[in-house]
């Protein structure tokens, strides 16, 4: 009996990644390196304006003065950056029409994936933009959603058509000169999507860009930027996956989000891009910047990520709380397995008064994988009564891995409180066994214990997303103990 | 900024001064641990170790050195005398950086006890102390190479097996001069298997010149080995302390450390304990008491390298006016270090709004079957239990002291010692009175 179940969970193990398939797609790519001149052709095939142009370059001019920083715990193979195509547009142009059609094979891999394209098809209540490879492939809902006056596009149609709101907040929340990653997205970034919740409206549905990375030797570099003006509330969603390759690919993505008085902002992410094989072969290294700008009063962003794909995940969903009663939250639930990498976290800057966050924090590493929780929490001088509390918890399945927490602290308020709790542990043996009694098997066990314990996170997720993490944590756990 | 620079010239031109009454085996890592040091300089600000510490501005004064040991004409009995009623220490005294030979202990050592000038001994003992002397420091940071570098005396205390010391060793370090000073001194503790010993560490200055003391200690604990190990630093607001302690434990041994800061200008303290041998047992701790300008930074990085070892760490931080602070405390179990147990605490209560306070309490795991937990607070006396005092005709402010005094306690009541334990008692409640803070037996309180 053992083995038999032990038989099922090696196939379901073998064929864990099941987005690993590549569609036949028909791809624009530009050649590959980067210089001034590749930065000016993807400005051009975008047909972007001219200050748009000279914030790219401008990005590119200080990215060129950086050096990739080292100080994560990752353990990072050397990037070659002129090895990498920066433009891979999989929509053909229709030269008579000037239209730009949809491919049927994109559909086919976006309904493969899940996501269908069609309003119609639409299961649940969410408006996707879908990119794959360097551009937005579509975007649906989109006139029910613009009665309301809300904007949901792709970044290259916002910058055509409300150029004035994105020049207002591009860069406002994530500078360029941010860090290296910021930088380098700022330069080359192709598309992402732009979300604008007018004054005083509620976004009737869930919003969603879902990233599909189809082409070899590129990278990914999109950018979204939500704005949510006064008394707003909006939930997004994000998701991605790419197929199984040897080579490593590199998403470097960059997230502004603006929060006005009293708006509200939820932002959700499952992320599963390609972690790489079991040798520890190839994957995604998911270098992402991500951060809110809290600026009303009263205001509130809150973070959810599920973190299981990626061969090298690096990111910090920050909040900055500059407004007085503004709220940051961060829950986070990071699963590593096999050669995985994770250095994550969030940073809380606390500005105003009376602000609040909340960190929880689960990891979980398996295999040989190493997974570490960074994380900043800063009051400063003038955040009277600031308040956070922090939990980060990490259960380690396996003698190989590793499993690591940096907190940061630093407090210039004495009106604060702050908390930190952090612990580490394994699957307690008490748990398996009353499992085992009840004649679960012991794998079964496992995933039951881990969702259990990720569970604070996952209830923070959208239904349908919550239901789908649930499935990637067991699926990425498989093979993972015995 | 380039301090190191004129460090290196001064190495370079009075090398032979600095070599000449040393003994060989300080000499030998000498050597070593200068080659490190013109490769590293000091400390910069973006070093992560330092990132809150600007540790390289220290070496900006102009400091004296005493490289030609010209002999001091200070007695300690006229600096120092311990008014702390009920202790019956033996007094060994470290003045600037030199072991005072003058001192008066009738009481003889147990046999085989080696207890005195770290560059005598070295140079009579050679084989026994080869093997532990640098062999912790050796791989440590710029300032420990920098101490190795330009040491020439300190104490060292070696205990062979078997042999327990009930008196408490009470090591007074005094900084002593009519200049702007600098001291470089150096302890080497090493106990032998199943070896006892307290040890007190009076951290006392005598002057009002400006002042850094670079120390560094090496502990050796053989299997079943015990030490208690009580720092206290009042020195002045002029005085830099960096201190460097390493310890490596074998199995079974204990080591219990307590270090409080109570007046001090700018210190740093580094402990690492190297837990190397099943069963190993540490706790560590610290209190700081920080106001004015005070910066204290307490350092700690405990390894388990074996399985089924216990770590403990307690930090709690009063801060006050104008003081910054900085606790880092990591905890990294090596793979295979099964069935750890280890808890870091830090607690910390800031009182003014220009006090500043940087915690990182960081875990690096490697091993699956372990309990391992930290926790880290940073805020404010307890309105709830103000209140409450104050229903009961307990005014604000002695409520206010009463909860900092319980606060500070919890630190204070792991040290073993009674006498030192009350004194220490009676020191915090002097200070957060605002009351003199000082033994009254030092020269500047009499």
């Amino acid at each position: 009996m053992k083995k038999n179940s032990n038989n099922i969970f090696r196939k379901i193990a073998d064929k864990a990644y099941e987005y690993g398939f590549v569609s036949n797609i028909k791809t624009d790519i530009i050649d590959r390196g980067l210089n001034e001149s590749v930065i000016r052709l993807i400005s051009q095939k975008k047909n972007e304006p001219e200050w748009m142009l000279e914030f790219r370059l401008q990005a590119y001019k200080y990215w060129e003065t950086l050096e990739m920083p080292t100080w994560p715990h990752l353990n990072i193979p050397p990037i070659d950056y002129q090895a990498i195509s920066y433009y891979a547009d999989p929509l053909k142009k229709n030269k008579e029409k000037q239209n730009r059609e949809i491919d049927p094979e994109l559909m086919k891999t976006f309904d493969k994936l899940g996501i269908p394209l069609e309003e119609r098809l639409a299961l649940s209540n969410t408006a996707v933009d879908a990119v794959m490879d360097s551009v937005s492939v579509k975007t649906t809902f989109k006139e029910e959603l613009k009665e309301k006056g809300i904007i949901f596009c792709s970044m290259s149609e916002a910058i055509q058509e409300y150029p004035d709101l994105v020049r207002k907040y591009i860069g406002s929340v994530v500078n360029y000169r941010d860090n290296f990653f910021a930088a380098l997205n700022s330069a080359v970034f192709s598309d992402g999507s732009f979300v604008y919740i007018p004054k005083g409206v509620r976004c009737p549905m869930e919003l969603s860009t879902y990233f599909r990375i189809n082409a070899a030797n590129t990278g990914q570099f999109e950018r979204t930027l939500i704005v949510a003006d006064d008394n707003s509330y909006v939930s997004y969603l994000e998701g991605c996956t790419a197929p199984m390759r040897d080579e490593n690919q590199l998403h470097a993505a960059i997230v502004e989000i603006v929060v006005c008085d009293n708006a509200e902002v939820k932002y959700s992410t499952v992320q599963n891009w390609y972690p790489g094989d079991a040798q520890g072969r190839g994957g995604v290294y998911n270098f992402v910047t991500k951060r809110g700008d809290c600026r009303g009063i009263n205001s509130k962003l809150s973070w959810t990520q599920v973190e299981t794909g990626s061969a090298i995940t690096w990111k910090y969903p920050g909040c900055i709380l500059r407004g007085d009663n503004s709220q940051g939250e961060f829950y986070s639930v990071a699963l590593t397995n096999n050669f995985q990498q994770a250095d994550t976290g969030t940073k809380m800057i606390h500005l105003g008064r009376n602000t609040r966050s909340t960190i929880i924090s689960k990891g979980i590493s398996a295999g040989k994988s190493r997974n570490s929780y960074r994380g900043l929490v800063r009051v400063s001088k003038d955040a009277v009564n600031a308040r956070n509390y922090s939990q980060c918890d990490s259960l380690l399945l396996g003698d190989k891995c590793g499993a690591h927490t940096f907190p940061y602290m630093d407090i210039h308020n004495d009106s604060a409180i702050i908390e930190h709790e952090a612990t580490t542990s394994k699957i307690s043996e008490d748990q398996l066994f009353y499992c085992s009694q009840r004649g679960i098997a012991t794998e079964e066990a496992i995933g039951l214990i881990v969702n259990g314990y990720a569970k604070e996170v996952l209830n923070k997720l959208p239904m349908e997303f919550a239901i789908e993490a649930q499935k990637l944590l067991s699926v990425s756990l498989e093979g993972s103990v015995g | 900024m380039n301090h190191e620079k004129e460090y290196i010239e001064i190495f370079d031109r009075h090398r032979q001064l600095i070599e000449e009454p040393c003994a060989r085996l300080l000499n030998i890592e000498r050597e070593k641990a200068f080659i490190k040091f013109k490769a590293l300089g000091f400390p910069k600000s973006n070093d992560e170790q330092y990132r809150h510490s600007n540790v390289a501005k220290l070496f900006a004064t102009d400091f004296g050195m005493n490289l030609g040991r010209i002999n001091i004409n200070a007695s300690p009995a006229e600096l120092f005398t311990c008014d702390v009623p009920n202790l019956n220490t033996r007094q060994e005294f470290l003045i600037n950086d030199s072991y005072y030979k003058g001192g008066n202990n009738k009481k003889e050592l147990p046999e085989g006890v080696l207890l005195g000038s770290l560059n005598d001994f070295a140079e009579s003992s050679h084989e026994l102390l080869a093997p532990y002397y640098n062999r912790l420091a050796g791989n440590g940071d710029s300032i420990a190479q920098f101490n190795t570098s330009f040491v020439q005396d300190g104490l060292l205390l070696y205990i062979p097996r078997g042999v327990e010391i009930e008196e408490t060793i009470q090591i007074v370090t005094m900084l002593h001069s009519g200049i702007d000073m600098m001291s470089n001194r150096r302890l080497l503790i090493i106990l032998g298997e199943n070896a006892k010993a307290n040890i007190l560490i009076c951290d006392h200055s005598s002057n009002n010149n400006k002042s850094l003391s670079t120390q560094v200690s090496e502990i050796f604990l053989a299997d079943g080995a015990q030490l208690n190990l009580y720092e206290i630093e009042e020195t002045d607001n002029n005085n830099a302390r960096l201190a460097q302690l390493y310890v490596r434990q074998n199995s079974n041994s204990r080591f219990n450390h307590c270090n409080v800061t109570l007046t001090n200008g700018f210190t740093r303290n580094l402990t690492e304990v190297v837990l190397d041998g099943e069963g190993a047992e540490t706790d560590i701790s610290g209190l700081v008491i920080n106001d004015k300008q005070q910066h204290t930074d307490n350092r700690t990085l405990v390894e388990h390298r074996t399985p089924r070892c216990n770590s403990n760490e307690l930090y709690k931080y009063i801060l006050d006016e104008n003081s910054t602070a900085v606790f880092a405390g990591k905890m990294l179990i090596r793979p295979g270090a099964q069935q750890t147990n280890s808890q870091q605490t830090n607690r910390n209560l800031c009182l003014t709004s220009c006090a500043r306070m940087y915690a990182q309490p960081q875990l690096e795991i490697y091993a699956d079957d372990v309990k391992c937990s930290h926790g880290s607070t940073v805020g404010q006396l307890d309105e709830n239990a103000l209140f409450y005092m104050q229903q009961r005709g307990i005014p604000i402010e002695e409520a206010r002291h009463l909860l900092m005094f319980a606060f500070a306690g919890e630190v204070i009541d792991k040290i073993a010692i009674d006498a030192i334990r009350d004194r220490l008692h009676m020191l915090v409640e002097k200070r957060f009175r605002g009351e003199l803070n000082r033994c009254k037996g030092c020269t500047l309180c009499k």
